[in-house]
């Protein structure tokens, strides 16, 4: 059967608008989370990390029609126009389009220049598959935190089923006052910088971001940073719907899943990107779960110290610098960890390191009991990276 | 490879009607949809006290997954491997409206955990998960009308990989006062073929 990859990819954050400039901020320890103080936001400061409206407006120019959008659309418009030129991909009827996000452009519920219409998901949908002449209907996952990374699997399924050759994904979601307020009433919000799995973590910073990638099983389509994608696994923890399992069930099930289908062993793993939310209950299941799969030594980071949780994106953002974690043979620091925090033992990369790498797996987490594990393993590219 | 898989069962509500396998089994002329589900849980045995706190759209999906699971004679001593596989138009977008309503005026501002959590839409298949224990793959799509592609192509792809050994999937909308639930079991043990064709035509019975 043929092999799936993940291949040319684009992220736009706070920390830059392509993958390259994002990862180099990652490799320099650079966090895009700043205290923001502004009650268009939230009626209180609170740390996150947002796209400067400017810097955004600026990218964009190239891109304007006469047609208005709103943000999230823009930074997702802005990432997958970036993809798909670098892919060399007609966007022909075998091509497939899959969006993740969690709450999309919620914020016309609160923002008269859109109708209301543009609150809705399938419209998001449209307004991306058209505005580059998609052929299918836009495929929308919004399954919470786990979204970004599930899309892969879905992806990787349309492939294997034969519907489409190639699939690209794009990832999205912004920092708005309907989320802000949601996690504040929650009680979830840090009062700083985000510090996973470390003693003195408070809990989440929110990030926004956009992330876009082609899904192809055509060899002739990889990038350098290539990835095959081995196995995948989703489980619900059928525990909570807005707290994880205590005992880690449903993330030890999927990353269970993943490594059969993989067929490899837990030694082959290289290195965790795990979700890492710096919640006290995630941080703590997440560490349960890894010890439980007798992975408590392999080297493991979060990425939310850099920009947050970026929700629908953050799966998918957090496998691209996975993927630039083989290429460059580096593990990345995970930023905010000081003293190990959980009451299991866990290898967190306190230093950004040249390690060979070759497999990582990545995990997500989320509300509703969801979650999803997924490994990859570096494409073969050498030969096309010398021609 | 591919198995003989069928669709095993269905079930609809919709227009005030409970269907189970083309079968009305309960229907009530209360046009508000809060009472007309309530009423629903009661008289089909839902017995499931944290139903009442649910919000629309899990009430939705959770009361037509249950007359199915229920229905499934699934041995209760043994875990089920059912990924379930729910789509929608709205999203959580009723409820979604009603969080944005406890933040628009600064004087009066009363975000609540227990409402946002509601605000997105996978949270029913969580609902459905942890009252039949299915600790299985959960997905939510959205899409602009009912896709059966979708679907079929998800319910082969796992049941043929064996990552599941029933797929429960379909469509569940609730949107203003407007309500659409549609959803179906595929597995190796029925008699309608699993196509988009017979999807669709059990969709689009009334």
């Amino acid at each position: 059967m043929s092999k799936v990859y993940l291949s040319h990819h684009n992220i736009v954050s706070a920390l830059g608008f392509t993958a390259e400039r994002v990862v180099l901020n990652i490799k320099n320890k650079v966090s895009g989370i700043f205290l923001i103080d502004d009650p268009a936001y939230l009626h209180i400061p609170f740390y996150g990390s947002v796209i400067p409206p400017n810097d955004l407006e600026a990218a964009f120019k190239p891109l304007e029609t006469t047609k208005k959008y709103t943000k999230l659309e823009k930074m997702m418009l802005l990432s997958l126009q970036r993809t798909i030129e670098a892919s060399n991909v007609s966007l022909d009827k075998n091509v497939g389009l899959i969006i993740s996000s969690t709450k999309g452009n919620i914020d016309v519920l609160n923002n008269s220049s859109f109708p209301e219409d543009r609150a809705y998901l399938s419209t998001l949908g449209t307004e991306i598959k058209d505005y580059f002449g998609f052929k299918n209907e836009a495929i929308v996952l919004s399954n919470a935190c786990v979204s970004g990374l599930l899309a892969t699997a879905i992806a990787k399924r349309y492939i294997k089923e034969g519907v489409y050759n190639h699939v690209f994904i794009v990832g999205g979601d912004t920092v708005n006052p309907f989320v802000l307020s949601g996690f504040n009433s929650f009680q979830a919000m840090a009062d700083s910088p985000c510090k996973p799995y470390d003693k003195n973590r408070t809990g989440v910073n929110l990030g926004e971001a956009a992330a876009s990638v082609l899904v192809t099983s055509q060899r002739e389509y990889l990038c350098p940073e290539a990835v095959e994608i081995l196995g995948d696994g989703s489980c619900n923890d059928a525990n909570h719907i807005s707290g994880p399992s205590r005992t880690g069930e449903g993330l030890f099930r999927c990353v269970s899943a993943a490594i059969a289908e993989a067929n490899i062993a837990t030694q082959d793993i290289d290195f965790i990107s795990a979700h890492g939310t710096a919640t006290l209950f995630n941080d703590e299941m997440e560490a349960i779960a890894f010890n439980r799969l007798s992975l408590c030594t392999t080297p493991i980071h979060s990425l939310k110290g850099y920009f947050g949780h970026t929700l629908g994106a953050s799966g998918l953002i957090e496998t691209l610098v996975g993927m630039h974690s083989l290429h460059q043979n580096t593990l990345f620091k995970s930023l905010g960890y000081d003293t190990l925090g959980v009451s299991k033992s866990l290898n967190i990369i306190e230093k950004t390191i040249s390690n060979t790498n070759t497999i990582f797996l990545k995990t997500a987490s989320g509300f509703g009991g969801s979650n999803t594990a997924v490994l990859f393993k570096k494409a073969q590219t050498e030969k096309l990276t010398n021609d | 490879m591919t198995k003989n898989i069928y669709i095993e069962s269905y079930c609809t509500i919709k227009n005030k009607v409970v269907s189970l396998n083309g079968t009305p089994i309960f229907s009530d002329d209360t046009p508000e949809f809060s009472a007309f589900i309530k009423q629903a849980a009661k008289q089909l045995n839902t017995n499931y006290p944290k139903f009442f706190k649910m919000d629309n759209l899990s009430k939705l999906a959770f009361l037509t997954a249950d007359i199915l699971l229920k229905n499934a004679n699934l041995s209760p001593t043994k875990e089920h491997n059912i990924a379930l596989l729910l789509s929608n138009k709205a999203s959580s977008l009723d409820t979604d409206r009603k969080h944005q309503n406890t933040i628009i005026d600064p004087d009066n501002y009363y975000p609540s955990p227990s409402l946002f959590v509601y605000t997105l839409p996978n949270i029913c298949l969580g609902e459905i998960s942890i009252k039949h224990k299915l600790l299985s793959e959960n997905s939510f799509f959205i899409f602009e009308r009912f896709n059966a592609d979708h679907l079929h192509l998800n319910s082969s792809y796992l049941l043929n990989t064996n990552k599941a050994e029933k797929t429960l999937c379909g469509w569940v909308d609730f949107d203003g006062n407007n309500y659409d639930a549609f959803l179906y079991i595929v597995g190796k043990n029925g008699t309608i073929n699993h196509n988009t064709e017979e999807i669709t035509r059990l969709y689009n019975t009334p």
